[in-house]
């Protein structure tokens, strides 16, 4: 799979209010959250943005809160990856669980807002394209790779405990 | 083994468990609340689960909008209660209740050596009664659920040795803010905190659900405390067993040993809007604030209420102020209630809320507008934490916040 977009620029400590404050949280549904996506620090940053369109950030992205509300609206509002120098615990987890790519790269910094983006999953590379450059980025650890393969983890677990019953 | 290094690997059918490796562990306790239940409830019902691993390993405690603040939400803690009577895992309905973290410990669902998983960051707390106890999504949590598995990377340990005597007004959220500071709010991610040697030896329970409590604001997989003679007094007045009370080894392997010397640590305020921007309260000279807010998960225990109460009794709340008082559960209120702290707190001009986490997250009973500036005993100071987008939350002690509520500013116990 490869996706192609513009760079949404952040910063380092981006934190679950950031990305849906909890007044928003009354609601489970997809595209309400992704209406209020990051609008604390970027106000209309849902409307702003094209289908596809990658976010690209510092250290510690998801910091905060457990609110799996927060990749949840990333991915509504229609964000294909997340790229950052690295990814608080539990946002990762979440992220992993509910199919929103992110990718630790610690070149981060030397992506900057604006610019046109490819990442080549199979091949595990991120492309720069309007900088001419090129990054290979980690995979997940196998036992990761497994829950991303079965398609996230409810898959994983109907395959191993419901189907089983 | 470290102490957390032991519980996983209790959990997960192994002798050994080292730092990196992959393991799936039975847990103990399933904990969600109103906001990630509805979530996890759905997940479970979209895979077609017929039923839960074990209902009396289930707890949901709606807390964070309740009592509901709008239809939305009273919408959200229907499928609560639904899910809860379907199932029959345990559900506590409010007035029977209270803010989830302060609320399980109270009832005893939270037991040295225990595996414990909550959808929810903030329950890394039960480490303090030395339990392994994280937080995850609610999608880890529905699958939770239905296996009473999760999956898990064995974290490595740092130790954090703390030394000397605390200085007045100085208690487990003066220790974690200052550690915090030092560490940063990434300083520990994917890692444990284990809060070890003399002055946590010395330090009181709900000081110690105070500094587990706030490990995930260093992004922490868990804080923990290795259970001792104060865990052992606990164990007694709660009624719950003292029998897995397990400890690191002498020859235990930690990543960093991060040695802190508790004398020089002074009364600490984290500025906005990170909880690692701590200072000592007298470093603030003329900040002005609007709202004080004593309560929390963090800080709305029964001790917690006395140290607010000593500052402000024989005072009252200055003029431009507004001062709210959250106990943490139906039990802390009527304990503040019976030794007199309610009456304190209703002379001194605050406003008893019913416990919720209502305006640590900007939900409701509390929330401040554009410009203002609060300072509370909670847990995060991000962007727009407690409203306005524009607005500013300082984090203390309740001393240091009972204070600032009499003078209209950030200051010092000792200068009411």
């Amino acid at each position: 799979m490869k996706v192609k977009g513009k760079v949404w620029k952040f910063g380092d400590n981006i934190n679950t209010d950031d990305i849906i404050a909890a007044r928003y949280l009354n609601t489970t549904d997809e595209k309400q959250l992704a209406s209020h996506c990051m609008e604390t620090i970027m106000p209309d940053f849902s409307k702003k943005i094209k289908k596809g369109d990658i976010i690209v950030a510092g250290r510690n992205f998801g910091c905060g809160s457990s609110r799996e509300h927060a990749p949840v609206a990333i991915k509504g509002c229609g964000i294909s990856v997340v790229i950052a120098k690295s990814f608080a615990r539990i946002f990762l987890r979440n992220s992993i669980n509910i199919g929103l790519p992110v990718i630790e790269l610690p070149e981060a910094d030397e992506i900057d807002e604006g610019d046109e983006i490819e990442v080549d999953f199979e091949k595990g590379i991120i492309k720069n394209i309007s900088k001419g450059k090129l990054w290979k980025f980690n995979r997940y650890p196998e036992f990761l790779q497994e829950i991303i393969r079965n398609g996230g983890l409810m898959q994983w677990v109907k395959e191993r405990y419901i189907k089983s019953e | 083994m470290t102490i957390t290094e032991k519980i996983i690997a209790r959990h997960s059918g192994k002798e050994v468990v080292v730092p990196g490796e992959f393991v799936e562990s039975n847990v103990d306790l399933v904990l969600a609340n109103d906001i990630t239940a509805p979530l996890a409830i759905e997940e479970f019902e979209k895979a077609g689960a017929k039923k839960v691993f074990d209902g009396s390993k289930i707890v949901l405690v709606p807390d964070h909008f309740t009592p509901c603040k709008d239809i939305q939400s009273a919408e959200l803690v229907k499928k609560l209660r639904k899910f809860a009577r379907q199932h029959k895992v345990r559900f506590y309905e409010i007035g029977r209740a209270g803010i989830e973290h302060a609320l399980l410990p109270e009832e005893g669902l939270t037991r040295p050596g225990d595996f414990i998983v909550g959808a929810d960051s903030h329950t890394c707390t039960y480490g303090a009664v030395g339990a392994f106890s994280t937080g995850m999504g609610s999608t880890d949590i529905a699958s939770a659920m239905i296996t009473g598995k999760v999956w898990i990377k064995v974290p490595p340990s740092l130790k954090f040795i703390y030394k000397g005597k605390r200085n007045k007004y100085v208690g487990g959220k003066d220790l974690i803010l200052y550690t915090i500071g030092k560490i940063g709010v990434d300083g520990a991610t994917y890692k444990s905190m284990e809060f070890t040697e003399e002055t946590i030896r010395n330090l009181p329970m709900d000081d110690r659900f105070t500094m587990c409590n706030m490990a995930i604001e260093a992004g922490a997989k868990n804080g923990i405390i290795e259970p001792d003679e104060i865990t052992f007094l606990y164990c007694e007045e709660i009624g719950i067993p003292s029998t897995n009370f397990l400890k690191s080894d002498e020859d235990a392997i930690y990543e960093d040993i991060i040695e802190i010397d508790v004398s020089d640590i002074m009364p600490q305020v984290a500025a906005p809007h990170l909880p690692s921007n701590s200072k000592s309260v007298d470093e603030y000279t003329d900040i002005k604030i609007d709202q004080v807010v004593i309560g929390s998960c963090t800080n709305g225990r029964i001790t917690d209420l006395r140290r607010a109460a000593s500052i402000l009794n024989g005072h009252t709340v200055h003029p431009e102020v507004r001062c709210i008082i959250i106990p943490a559960t139906q039990k802390v209120y009527q304990q503040a209630l019976k030794e007199g702290l309610i009456d304190v707190f209703l002379t001194a001009g605050c406003v008893i809320s019913p416990p919720t986490c209502g305006p640590c997250l900007g939900g409701h009973m509390g929330v401040i507008g554009k410009g203002e500036a609060a300072i509370a005993t909670t847990n995060r100071n991000f962007i727009g934490r407690m409203g306005h987008p524009e607005s500013y939350v300082y984090l203390s002690n309740p001393e240091v916040a009972a204070a600032s509520a009499i003078k209209g500013k950030i200051c010092h116990p000792d200068k009411v």
